[in-house]
C-alpha cells in the first residue's frame, strides 16, 4: 500500500527544555485520509510533539512541512489558519454553555454586533450530520447535561467545523466505558474516512488497532518507527514501546545504547 | 428560506416543539436537572407577598405600598444588576456599595461645590464608577490578586474617599430639580399605560420575530401557544403593577397626620396632593434591563463572560481575551453601582457619608443570588437582579409592618440569602450530577 502525500511532515525535529532534550531528531508524517496513531510510554514526548505541531510551543530545530511546504508555526493562531484543530485530554468545553454556543466559541457568527444564533445552530447541527452524530438529542442541550462520549463528540465536531484539515487528538477515550469508546472511535474513523487528517495518541492498543491505519512508536523521544498497521502485530508494538526496537524494525542497536546514556 | 417557506407559526411542522404542555414538561425536566434559574425567587416572591398581606390586613397590599417598595428597591436592584457581570465571571465586588457612595459624592460635590450643570456632574459621577472598576479589574485580572480582597481593599478605602469629598460628617443637599425627579415623581397615568404597552408589544415583536426566523431557517422554535402564554403572562403581571401604581396614593411621612382627603361639603381639607402612576425610577430599570441583557445574551462579549464564568481555561484556550473581558465585567459592575449611586442621592435628597453604606451592597448581592445568579459563576441574568431585589425589598417592607423589631429583619433577609446560596449550591451538584 502506498501512502498519499503527507499533510504533515516533520523532519528530524528537535526539542529542549532546559537540560532535557525530550525531543531527538523526530520523523513523523500525517497522511489526509488516515489516522496515525502516536503511541509512547509515558514521558515519551508524545504531548511535546503535538504541542509543537499545534504551535503551542515551537520545535528548536527540524523541518515542519504542511501540504509540502515549510510552515512557520509559532502560535495555535497560526496553527489553526493553516487548519489543524487539537482536542485536548480534558476537552475544555464550558458546561453552562449549550452545544451550539461550545462549538463557536471564541469565533462566533454575527449580523453587525448581534449573534446569529441561527446560522451558527444550522452549521453545528450540518457538522454534527456530516460525522453521522445521532446521540445528540438537541444542540441547545447544555454540555453540563452530556455524557462523557457526547462531549468528546462535540469536542471533535468543534474541531471540524473550521475546514480543519489536520484534526490532533489527545487520548480521546481515556476517560470513557466501552460503549462511550466504540462510538467515539467510529467518530475518529469518519473523520478519516470523510478525508480529513487525524493524529490519535492513545495508550489502548486495541483502539489504536481498531482505527489507526499507520503507527509512529515514540521511545524516550526517538522515533522508532511509523508503520502501516496491517504490518504489525500488538506484541511487535508493545515491544516497540517498551524497548524502542522489535525485530528489523525499530531504532538502531547503537543509536539506542547512546539514547539510553544520554 | 425561500417566501413559500415562511409559513404560520400556527402551522406545526416537522421541527415544531410542540404546544405549552410540552413546553411545560421540557421546563420541569430542566428544573430537576438543576437549572432553576429564578423559580425559587418567584415562588418565593409570591409567598411573601401572601403571606405579608395576610399577617399585615391590607397595608401591605396597597398602591402606596407598592410604590414605597420600588422606592426602597430600586438602587438594589440596579447595583445587583451589576454585581451579575462580577458574579457570571465567580467574582465578587465588595466595594460596589460605596462605589455608589463615592460616585454620588462626586455627583453632589460636583453640583454644589463646583456648580457644574447637571449633566457633567452626572457624567463625572458615572466615569468615577468606570475609573473604579478599571482599577479593580487591573488588580484582579492583571496581577492576579482574588477579587475578594482587592474589593475587600476598596471597600474600606473608598469609604475614605468618600469622606474626604463630602467632608467629616457632611451632608450634601441635592437641589437640581431633573435628578430629584427621577426618584420622587411619577409619571401621568397615560404614560404608565403607554409604556406598558410599548414594552408588551416590543416584547411580542421581538420574539415572534425569532421564532418565525427560526422557522424560515427550518428549525425548531416554541410553538405559537407558547409565545402567546408569554406574552399574555407578562402582559398581566405588568399590567397589574402599573395598575396598582396608577392607583392614588398619599405620602404619610412619620409626623405628619396622615390627611383626610375631602371634608363633608365636598373640600379638600388641608391635604397633601394626590400622587399616582409609575415612578420614573422604574424606566430607568426598564431601560437598563433591556440594555444590559441585550448585552449579555445577545453579543459575543456577552456569550464570552458566561464562557470565562463557566471555564476560564477552556475560554482562553479558544481565543478569548480572558482579562479584558474581566476588566469589562469589573467597569460595568462599578458604573451601574454609580447609577445607583445617583439613584440614592435623588431618592434621599442628599449625599452623606452613609449613602450606599450599611447593608445596601448586601441587599444588592442577596438580592442577585435569590434571583438565581450563581455564586460559583457561569449562571445568571440581568433579570435575576430585579426579581431577587423584589424579594429582598419586600421582605425589608413587609416585616416592619408587622413587628416592631429590627433585629429580626436582618435574621430573615440572612436567612433568606443562605437558603438562595443552599439552592445554588445544590442545583450546581445536580447539573453536574446529571450529566455524565
Ligand atoms: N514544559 C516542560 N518543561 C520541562 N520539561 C518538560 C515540559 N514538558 C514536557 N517535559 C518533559 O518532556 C518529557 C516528555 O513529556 P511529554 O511530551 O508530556 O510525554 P508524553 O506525553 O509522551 O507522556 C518528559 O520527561 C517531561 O518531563
Ligand atoms: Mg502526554
Amino acid at each position: 500500500m502506498t501512502n498519499p502525500a503527507p499533510i504533515l511532515e516533520l523532519r528530524g525535529v528537535n526539542k529542549s527544555f532546559g537540560a532535557v532534550h525530550v525531543l531527538r531528531g523526530v520523523d513523523f508524517n500525517a497522511y489526509p485520509g488516515q489516522v496515525s496513531a502516536l503511541v509512547g510510554d509515558n514521558g515519551a514526548g508524545k504531548s511535546t510533539l503535538i504541542k509543537g505541531v499545534a504551535g503551542i510551543h515551537s520545535f528548536d530545530s527540524g523541518e515542519y512541512l504542511f501540504e509540502g511546504s515549510p510552515a512557520n508555526v509559532h502560535a495555535p493562531r497560526q496553527a489553526n489558519a493553516l487548519g489543524i484543530e487539537v482536542v485536548y485530554q480534558d476537552l475544555a468545553l464550558c458546561d453552562n454553555l449549550d452545544v451550539v454556543h461550545n462549538m463557536f466559541l471564541g469565533r462566533e457568527e454575527k449580523q453587525g454586533v448581534i449573534l446569529d444564533e441561527i446560522t451558527m445552530e444550522r452549521r453545528a447541527k450540518e457538522t454534527l450530520a456530516g460525522l453521522s452524530v445521532r446521540t445528540l438529542k438537541s444542540v441547545r442541550q447544555q454540555v453540563s447535561s452530556l455524557s462523557g462520549g457526547q462531549r468528546q463528540t462535540v469536542a471533535i465536531a468543534r474541531a471540524v467545523l473550521w475546514n480543519s484539515k489536520l484534526v490532533i487528538l489527545d487520548e480521546p477515550t481515556a476517560a470513557l466505558g466501552v460503549a462511550q469508546t466504540e462510538q467515539v472511535l467510529k467518530l475518529v474513523r469518519r473523520l478519516a474516512d470523510n478525508g480529513l487528517a487525524v493524529i490519535l495518541i492513545s495508550h489502548n492498543m486495541n483502539d489504536v488497532f481498531e482505527v489507526a491505519d499507520n503507527i509512529a512508536c515514540l521511545y524516550l523521544g526517538m522515533m522508532a518507527a511509523q508503520v502501516h498497521t496491517k504490518d504489525v502485530t500488538h506484541g511487535q508494538v508493545v515491544e516497540l514501546i517498551t524497548s524502542g526496537r522489535s525485530g528489523d524494525i525499530g531504532l538502531q542497536p547503537e543509536i539506542l545504547a547512546n539514547g539510553a546514556v544520554a | 428560506m425561500s417566501a413559500t417557506q415562511v409559513t404560520d407559526v400556527d402551522i406545526p411542522e416537522a421541527g415544531d416543539t410542540g404546544g405549552l404542555g410540552k413546553a411545560l414538561r421540557d421546563y420541569f425536566i430542566r428544573v430537576k436537572g438543576g437549572e432553576v434559574g429564578s423559580l425559587p425567587a418567584v415562588a418565593g416572591l409570591i409567598v411573601l407577598i401572601a403571606l405579608f398581606s395576610i399577617l399585615q390586613g391590607g397595608t401591605f397590599f396597597t398602591a402606596l405600598n407598592f410604590a414605597n417598595l420600588i422606592n426602597q428597591g430600586t438602587a438594589v436592584i440596579v447595583l445587583a444588576m451589576g454585581l451579575v457581570f462580577v458574579l457570571l465571571l465567580g467574582e465578587i465586588d465588595l466595594s460596589a456599595g460605596f462605589a455608589a457612595g463615592t460616585a454620588a459624592a462626586v455627583l453632589a460635590v460636583g453640583l454644589t461645590k463646583y456648580g457644574l450643570p447637571w449633566p457633567l456632574a452626572l457624567i463625572a459621577c458615572l466615569l468615577t464608577g468606570l475609573v473604579i472598576g478599571l482599577i479593580i479589574g487591573l488588580l484582579v485580572a492583571r496581577l492576579g490578586i482574588p477579587s475578594f480582597v482587592v474589593t475587600l481593599a476598596a471597600f474600606l478605602g473608598l469609604q475614605g474617599v468618600m469622606l474626604l469629598i463630602i467632608g467629616e460628617g457632611g451632608t450634601i443637599g441635592i437641589q437640581n430639580d431633573f435628578l430629584l425627579a427621577i426618584m420622587n415623581r411619577n409619571m401621568p397615568v397615560w404614560t404608565g399605560w403607554l409604556l406598558w404597552l410599548l414594552v408588551i408589544l416590543g416584547y411580542a415583536f421581538v420574539t415572534f420575530r425569532a421564532i418565525r426566523a427560526r422557522k424560515a431557517a427550518g428549525l425548531s422554535g416554541s410553538s405559537a401557544s407558547v409565545w402567546a402564554a408569554k406574552v399574555v403572562s407578562l402582559a398581566i403581571l405588568l399590567g397589574v403593577g402599573v395598575y396598582l401604581l396608577n392607583g392614588e396614593r398619599q405620602i404619610v411621612r412619620a409626623g405628619k397626620q396622615s390627611c383626610v382627603i375631602m371634608g363633608p361639603p365636598n373640600e379638600p381639607v388641608g391635604c397633601i396632593p394626590i400622587l399616582q402612576g409609575v415612578p420614573w425610577a422604574v424606566l430607568v430599570v426598564l431601560l437598563l434591563l433591556v440594555g444590559l441583557t441585550f448585552l449579555l445574551s445577545r453579543t459575543s462579549f456577552g456569550r464570552h463572560v458566561y464562557a470565562v464564568g463557566g471555564n476560564t481555561e477552556a475560554a482562553r484556550r479558544a481565543g478569548i481575551k480572558v482579562s479584558s473581558i474581566k476588566i469589562t465585567c469589573f467597569m460595568i459592575c462599578s458604573t451601574l453601582a454609580a447609577v445607583a449611586g445617583v439613584l440614592l442621592a435623588s431618592r434621599d435628597n442628599s449625599v452623606s457619608p452613609t449613602t450606599g453604606g450599611a447593608q445596601t451592597l448586601l441587599f444588592a448581592v442577596g438580592a442577585a443570588v435569590i434571583g438565581g445568579t450563581s455564586l460559583f459563576g457561569g449562571r445568571g441574568r440581568v433579570v435575576d437582579a430585579i426579581v431577587g431585589g423584589l424579594v429582598v425589598a419586600v421582605i425589608a417592607n413587609g416585616l416592619p409592618l408587622i413587628t416592631s423589631q429590627s433585629g429580626i429583619q436582618y435574621v430573615v433577609t440572612g436567612g433568606v440569602l443562605l437558603v438562595a446560596a443552599s439552592v445554588d449550591a445544590l442545583s450546581r451538584r445536580r447539573s453536574s450530577a446529571s450529566g455524565r
